[in-house]
């Protein structure tokens, strides 16, 4: 990757003794795609608007190019912000909404023009000039805010869950789409979402939070298979976490069996976490199994089953292609990379259980299941939203 | 800036505030002449409770007051359910007609009714047609568009769903409106009639137009009066209306600002929930 | 109860005591007072009046642009004040409105009058007192001080609901104060002016008590001469025709404002 951009260091954030943001350190790369991904509440979204400008930490620097820019105010920043919802301006058509930034510049009008026009041809908006913003759809909005922000040229994007009001179908075409204009912009985009599959699809840097501290930082597939504990392993994507000791390198033992792994550099006999993704897991005949279980619910997703399968009272997500039946007796086999072992951590013994299964946990990845996000934050701030 | 706008909104605070203080000092003065304390007396106050003109009629304004913010609640809240339903045609018909009052010059309505009475008058060959009724009719008309301007926004905001689920569940169209509807739009209603009310009681040029001799408002008695050299109990009158407004005022303050400090801490114990889970 | 008939009663009363109300006026207006025979006679006697209607306009307009000027900047403040501090403001303002104009104005005589408050503070000192009642200007400082509130409050309204991301995304875009102020606070509080201006414009333009109590015989307004139309000289045709081009002109000027609004329509996004 290229030289570093914007630094953070020891940076905290507190509003009425609620503490939102612990200790965070973290740089931004140039012209790097890196997302801020937790559930609500997390403090990415303030991790954003302390780099916007529109909050000071309470602790800590805010370094832009090695300078310190805590104090400086947002529309002296080399940054332009994507706001969660869009903030378009009511009284000013798409043009106008887009020429914004130029206009307080006071760039001259035949560059404005170039440059507002060759802005909507990128996000394909070429002929909504004259529409009212309230007459455009979301997707539409959402891309009037892309332009108003990127035809500022600044050097870092920040974008707050800007898909966050869009159907599923929109999301994706949009994400297809924001990859393409930062690559093309050649820019830094930092991206604040809870959606992990958007989080892995389109970084370049993944960091995770959860209750105001960073869980985890790495690229998206670091992520997914090296998950650091508990929670990230939750959150990004399905996982069966269960308790385990580490008996030497390379060796761990769980459900009273050992088995071979590839983690090293974990103390002897240390307390972990074991990792096993659903996908992974491939089920044999009872025989042959280095597990034996029986099934207890099968679910058809499309292009896989998910299959709920009781060890010993334990009970693990598998999905596999093949269908079986409940209360067949199956057995599974683990291969050494499908095992992933992670240190206990606070977060130990909350996840990985699928004892109350419901075929509806997809669901949960639905924005509409949260509330408001991070609205605690925005409410302390005084800057509280009608609900 | 900010310094400024503060100033400067005290500045104004106290154009408005300073006649009216200077109304409440001069009704315990002694003196006619208000320019001149001469010294503390509560005599205005006893006159004001001596007169057999002015509080009589306080009773007039409050019996016309309630009766046609009650009435015009009734219709009003009626007439916004059947606006609600209506397509948007009619909708924006119905709602240009309940704009004309709003919109209108009050001396053009009082106007009006005067001369719609005095026609009905002539017609019905009565000769002094104008009093109660006449007063309480254009009372509860300038009443109405208050009451549905408050009570329309409510049930636009209201969830189209629950009269749904209401019948749904087996309740008869009275029955949802009765046991969910008017929970939703109560607020509005209340606002409406509350609106309504002061308006009615505090109205002067209409009433002014529309009165007769057989049934005078305050108001209309406190021009008669005006127009006379001031007299002092005028004074302990107004300063006995502020003080009660007042004291109202604060008061809803106070119940609006408990509620939301309690709505506010409710959320607020709920999230250090959800966050500690 | 998804029915239109609800609204029946309240269509038929609007009809009795609103539309046909108007219609007699339009009657009147063109019908003799004395043999009761359609006639331009009230319409083409307007002339005399014009005088006094343009005044009256005009120390309305004074007044509305005042009232818009002071008002402005008090609801700004209040609406950026916490909401505690918020309500209590706002219930400052919105006090004087519930009392009787009546009595406001006549608070307003008592400091204003040749031996008022402050005349007699100023001879009490050695200067000679100031014409402080009985003229144009003070007809204008009574319309301002009864009607500032109806101003403050729908801009306040407006000012406080202004999500505050616009702002956030004006500074996030280059904008100083003044230029977020200037290009987006402004023309977001535009629905705000017009409903003030409506408010203060419409009973400014057609008062009678405030000119009769701090005018002088030189400052009878258009609502003077029709209030001296129904209760002293009884001429209710002409009272009739004056009402009729009153409200005309106001629907004309409602119009004109509303128009100037619908161009930079202002909706939430």
């Amino acid at each position: 990757m290229s030289k570093e951009l914007i630094r953070l260091v020891n940076c905290q954030m507190a509003f009425d003794d609620e503490i939102v943001l612990n200790d965070i350190n973290l740089y931004f790369n140039d012209k790097e795609f890196l997302t801020l991904l937790g559930p609500s509440g997390c403090g990415k979204t303030t991790t954003l608007r302390i780099i916007g400008g529109f909050i000071k930490p309470t602790s800590g620097d805010v370094l832009f190019d090695g300078e310190r820019i805590n104090d400086v105010p947002p529309h002296k920043r080399k940054v332009n912000t994507v706001f969660q919802k869009y903030a378009l301006f009511p009284h000013l058509d798409v043009y106008e909404n887009v020429a914004f930034g130029l206009r307080i510049a006071k760039l001259s009008e035949e560059e404005i023009d170039e440059r507002v026009t060759e802005m909507l041809e990128i996000v394909s908006l070429k002929g909504f000039e004259n529409r009212k913003v309230s007459q455009l759809s979301g997707g539409q909005q959402q891309r009037v805010a892309i332009a108003r922000a990127l035809v500022n040229r600044p050097k870092v994007l920040l974008l707050d869950e800007p898909l966050g009001a869009l159907d599923l179908r929109l999301r994706k075409d949009m994400q297809n789409e924001l990859k393409r204009i930062q690559q093309a912009m050649g820019i830094t985009f930092i991206y604040v979402t809870h959606d992990q599959e958007e989080a892995l699809s389109m970084s370049d840097t993944v960091v995770v939070m959860d209750k105001g501290r960073i869980q985890q930082i790495g690229t998206p597939e670091d992520i997914y298979n090296e998950p650091k504990n508990a929670f990230v392993a939750d959150f990004i994507g399905e996982s069966n976490i269960l308790d385990g000791v580490m008996l030497d390198d390379c060796l761990v033992k769980f459900f009273g069996r050992k088995f071979k792994c590839v983690d090293k550099g974990f103390e002897k006999n240390e307390p972990v976490d074991v990792v096993i993704r659903p996908e992974d897991i491939d089920i044999v005949k009872a025989d042959d199994g280095h597990l034996c279980g029986t099934v207890t619910s099968v679910t058809f997703k499309g292009v896989h089953y998910d299959t709920i399968v009781d060890f010993k009272g334990f009970k693990w997500l598998i999905q596999t292609t093949d269908y079986h039946e409940v209360g067949e007796y199956i057995g599974i086999r683990l291969e050494p990379e499908d095992i992933h072992i992670m240190h206990k951590s606070e977060y130990s013994g909350m996840f990985g259980d699928y004892s109350s299964y419901s075929a509806e946990y997809d669901e949960m990845d639905d924005p509409d299941l949260y509330p408001e996000d991070e609205e605690g934050e925005e409410a302390s701030e005084g800057a509280e939203d009608e609900e | 800036m900010k310094r400024f706008n503060k100033v400067f909104t005290i500045v104004v605070l106290i154009f408005l505030y300073v006649p009216m203080i200077v109304l409440a000092v001069g009704s315990f003065n002694s003196g006619m002449d208000i320019a001149v304390f001469k010294e503390f007396t509560f005599d205005n106050y006893k006159e004001l409770f001596n007169d057999s003109v002015l509080l009589p009629l306080l009773l007039n304004s409050v019996i016309v007051a309630l009766l046609s913010s009650f009435i015009a609640t009734v219709l009003g809240t009626a007439a916004s359910l059947g606006i609600h339903s209506m397509g948007s045609r009619m909708r924006k018909f119905t709602m240009g007609i309940t704009n004309i009052p709003m919109t209108n010059p009050e001396i053009v309505t009082g106007v009006s009714l005067a001369l719609l009475f005095a026609f009905v008058g002539t017609m019905l060959k009565v000769n002094n047609i104008l009093g109660f009724a006449t007063l309480l009719i254009a009372h509860i008309t300038f009443n109405l568009p208050y009451v549905i301007l408050s009570v329309m926004p409510k049930l636009q905001q209201m969830d189209p769903n629950l009269e749904e689920a209401a019948m749904d569940l087996g309740c008869t169209p009275v029955q949802a409106f009765f046991k969910v509807v008017i929970h939703e739009i109560f607020p509005g209603i209340i606002s409406g009639a509350l609106m309504a009310f002061t308006m009615s009681l505090d109205d002067f040029v209409i009433s002014y137009f529309v009165y007769g001799p057989k049934f005078v408002t305050l108001p209309v008695e406190i021009y008669n009066y005006t127009k006379k050299p001031l007299q002092p109990k005028i004074y302990a009158l107004f300063t006995l209306l502020f003080v009660t407004i007042l004291l109202v005022m604060v008061l809803m303050n106070l119940l609006q600002a408990r509620d939301e400090k309690q709505v506010r801490d409710n959320r607020r114990a709920l999230r250090r929930k959800q966050v500690g889970a | 109860m998804k029915s239109k008939a609800l609204a029946a009663p309240y269509l038929v009363w609007m009809a009795l005591f609103t539309i046909i109300p108007l219609a007699i006026v339009a009657y009147y207006a063109f019908t003799d007072s004395q043999t009761g025979e359609l006639t331009l006679k009230n319409i083409a006697n307007l002339g005399n009046y014009m005088p006094i209607l343009i005044k009256s306009i005009w120390l309305a307009l004074i007044s509305t642009a005042i009232c818009l000027v002071v008002g402005y900047p008090v609801a700004y403040f209040i609406a950026n004040c916490d909401e505690g501090k918020q309500r209590f403001l706002y219930m400052l303002v919105m006090l004087p409105m519930c009392i009787s104009f009546l009595l406001r104005t006549l608070a307003w005589v008592a400091l204003t009058e040749d031996t008022g408050i402050i005349n007699h503070f100023i001879t009490s000192i050695g200067l000679e007192p100031l014409p402080l009642i009985r003229n144009n200007g003070a007809v204008v400082l009574g319309m301002v001080y009864n009607y500032l509130p109806y101003m403050i409050m729908p801009l306040y309204t407006v000012i406080m609901k202004i999500d505050h991301r616009l702002v956030e995304a004006a500074e996030d875009l280059g904008c100083n104060g003044v230029q977020t102020f200037k290009r987006v606070i402004l023309p977001l509080s535009t629905p705000g002016i017009i409903s003030g201006f409506t408010m203060v414009f419409v009973p400014a333009v057609s008062t009678f008590y405030i000119s009769q109590k701090l005018g002088s015989s030189g400052t009878t307004l258009i609502g003077d001469v029709i209030e001296s139309q129904f209760k002293t000289a009884y001429n209710p045709n002409l009272g009739a025709a004056l009402s009729l081009v009153l409200m005309v002109m106001i629907f004309i000027c409602i119009g004109i404002t509303n128009k100037f609004g619908d161009d930079e329509e202002v909706m939430a996004p």
